[in-house]
């Protein structure tokens, strides 16, 4: 019987997995402007985690997944709600939502789930050491129910961009002509975003909560610095991101310390070689010609 | 029921709660004004890997060291931020997210690797997360004073150019103020907050007590010195309280009670505050409204009156709605309530009727001829 569940496959194929469906919705959140949305979501679905738990006892499978997602979106409707009050700007808005819905959801933790293996440091932090424990048997083939999970997750995102890959770029290029074309670009932001929260409740027993906005935002803005085409930022953000899980993992193993943690961390490297590379074109080009533009 | 905390502890609790209130509230007050309250966000989570850092070089849980360190990473990813901003195409958001998801990885990263040295849950480290006012001790405070001493004496050194430049930055660099500088002072004292607040609220949620004080204060004023000092007030509130309640309720992480009352504090601002305030600015449209109505009656019956040359004219309630389109009756029984008409019969068989009063074609003639002049004026 094949299986993949073997300590390293299943770390590596699920910290790959994490990362490419981070990466990919990402992308379009960086485009837009909307980074920090990844932190409001990554931090508020502690609380739905929290919900879900105390309502089924689990925390994992289809209906916990959807249930926590929702409060991604819910911190999404908050934030956009205090902001339409025209009373606070819409950082001081997201400031407010996510940190009130991440101390709920710590404190429901506190109270109630004292001595469950449910612990906010595991939520916050991620335990992808541990994912081969709990496996599923799927035709054949055994396989961690964290990286099966992932994995219909990031075919459900990959499902998404394919099918509404025009509207989507259009949406976070233009959002007035898309209306103008009557495409919603509001309705595509939200489902954007609720899938964002589903992928980043899938990927909490991997990288924890708060890591997994690593690989949504840095992959993203590095591929931001090397290239101008959607299609291939894309494409190199996914690439840097499932890049980024076994260098990490090498690293994780090398100084015995957590996995998810170094997996974020070594997509730090990329950013910072893109962002030399730029500077040393810019520099190179103001000395030999002043004419040339720098950030041709 | 037993309360394992001695007075002495509760001191403490509140003493460090008060000034991580104050301290945050004032420099959140310019952070909410100047539209930067998630840099507050991004140095926190980028103190995580700061705090280790003081922790290993000085190999123990001193306040002093692991704050310094915090600083340090805290003013490293404010540069960070500056330099993505300033020379690529990234945006602020971007920037800011990126700063704080790395940081965040490294204190990581950096705690995992204390914790299989020596146990960083023995050293307490682990409660930077999340803050543990009941650790809080006597000399954990002297270097809290010391950096809300210093940060209040900051604000108060540079009030003039840091007032213009949050309300003004285009006129503050016109004027020729040091507006770079200025905002390097200004991020390195939100540091100063962050770390201060490291101890009790924690990395993850500090962020919410810089926003939170000055989105309250904002509500409720107008000047930016009010606005500070209500902001400091806020904040203290909430440490205190947050403080308390999860001092004497064992197992509640400090961070998450503070922050919720925080929270709290700025919703409740958000719907009373009396200017700003959704509640108090709901009942005035209401109230304007239904005063202008009820004075647009008043200037119908006093035209039908003029037209009839007769002030003490009845002109049916029925008519009234009719030319309204809606049931006038709530808006004639209160222009009855304040004297300007009566009701009045006029025949058997008809339905009620109104007349002015003295008092109303005094009220409704004054309103006329006001809005006679006006349209004088204005041709």
């Amino acid at each position: 019987m094949m299986s993949l569940a073997q300590p390293t496959v299943a770390i590596l194929l699920t910290g790959v997995l994490v990362g490419v469906s981070a990466a990919l919705l990402g992308s379009f959140l960086v485009l837009r402007g909307n980074s920090m949305l990844a932190d409001a979501i990554s931090h508020s679905i502690l609380f739905g985690i929290a919900a879900a738990w105390l309502v089924s006892g689990q925390t994992s499978g289809p209906i916990q997944i959807v249930g926590a997602a929702l409060s991604g979106v819910l911190a999404v409707y908050l934030i956009e709600t205090l902001a339409r009050t025209r009373r606070l700007r819409d950082d001081a808005a997201i400031g407010l939502v996510f940190p009130a819905l991440f101390s709920i959801g710590v404190l429901l933790i506190n109270v109630f789930a004292r001595d469950v293996h449910l612990d906010e440091h595991t939520v916050l932090l991620g335990e992808i050491g541990f994912v081969w424990l709990d496996t599923v048997t799927l035709g054949g083939v055994e396989i961690p129910r964290a990286t099966l999970a992932l994995l219909v997750v990031l075919a459900l995102d990959a499902l998404f961009v394919l099918a509404f890959y025009k509207s989507l770029k259009l949406a976070t290029f233009d959002p007035g002509l898309a209306r103008a074309l009557g495409l919603a670009p509001g309705l595509i932001f939200y489902v954007h975003l609720a899938l964002l929260s589903g992928t980043a409740v899938a990927a909490f027993d991997a990288v924890g909560v708060v890591l997994f906005i690593t690989f949504v935002v840095v992959p993203p803005s590095t591929a931001y610095l090397l290239t101008r085409r959607l299609s291939s930022l894309i494409g190199l953000a996914m690439l840097i991101a499932a890049a980024s899980a076994p260098l990490g993992y090498a690293l994780a193993v090398w100084l015995d310390v957590s996995i998810g943690g170094s997996m974020a961390l070594a997509t730090g490297p990329f950013l910072a070689a893109a962002y030399a590379g730029r500077r040393w074109r810019a520099w190179r080009g103001s000395g030999r010609a002043q004419s040339e533009s720098p950030s041709a | 029921m037993f309360n394992p905390f001695t007075d002495y502890t509760l001191q403490n609790v509140m003493i460090g709660a008060a000034l991580i209130g104050v301290i945050s509230g004032v420099l959140g007050a310019f952070a909410v004004l100047r539209r930067e309250s998630l840099l507050g966000d991004t140095l926190s989570h980028a103190a995580l890997p700061g705090v280790c850092i003081g922790f290993m070089i000085a190999g123990a849980r001193a306040m002093t060291p692991i704050m310094a360190g915090a600083l340090a990473t805290g003013i490293v990813a404010a540069l960070m931020v500056v330099g993505l901003t300033r020379h690529t195409r990234l945006k602020m958001d971007a920037a800011l997210a990126t700063t704080l998801s790395l940081g965040f990885a490294l204190g990581v990263v950096l705690l995992t690797w204390i914790q299989r040295q020596g146990g960083a849950a023995q050293a307490g480290l682990d409660s930077f997360l999340f803050g543990q006012a009941a650790a809080t001790t006597r000399a954990d405070l002297y270097p809290m004073m010391g950096l809300t001493g210093l940060a209040i004496a900051g604000v108060a050194l540079l009030w003039k150019p840091l007032k213009l430049m949050s309300f003004d930055p285009e006129f503050a660099a016109v004027a020729g103020l040091p507006v770079h500088w200025l905002n390097r002072v200004l991020t390195a004292m939100i540091a100063l907050a962050v770390v201060t607040g490291l101890q009790m609220v924690g990395v993850v949620l500090m962020t919410a007590m810089v926003v939170a004080p000055g989105a309250a204060a904002r509500q409720w004023c107008g000047s930016l010195l009010g606005m500070v000092v209500m902001a400091a007030a806020f904040g203290a509130t909430a440490g205190i309280s947050g403080g308390l309640i999860s001092a004497l309720a064992p197992g509640l992480s400090t961070g998450p009670v503070v922050v919720l009352v925080a929270v709290s504090i700025a919703l409740v601002s958000l719907l009373v505050a009396p200017r700003r305030g959704l509640i108090p600015q709901w009942w005035r449209t209401r109230h304007r409204r239904s005063h202008t109505s009820t004075d647009r009656i008043l200037q119908t019956l006093y035209e039908l009156a003029r037209e009839h040359g007769d002030w003490r004219y009845r002109i049916e309630e029925g008519a009234v709605d009719a030319y309204y389109g809606m049931i006038t009756e709530p808006q004639l029984t209160a222009l009855a309530d304040r004297g300007l008409v009566v009701s009045a019969r006029h025949m058997p068989d008809e339905g009620r009727h109104w007349q002015l009063t003295d008092a109303g074609v005094a009220y409704a003639g004054e309103r006329h001829s006001r809005r006679d002049r006006r349209a004088a004026a204005s041709r």
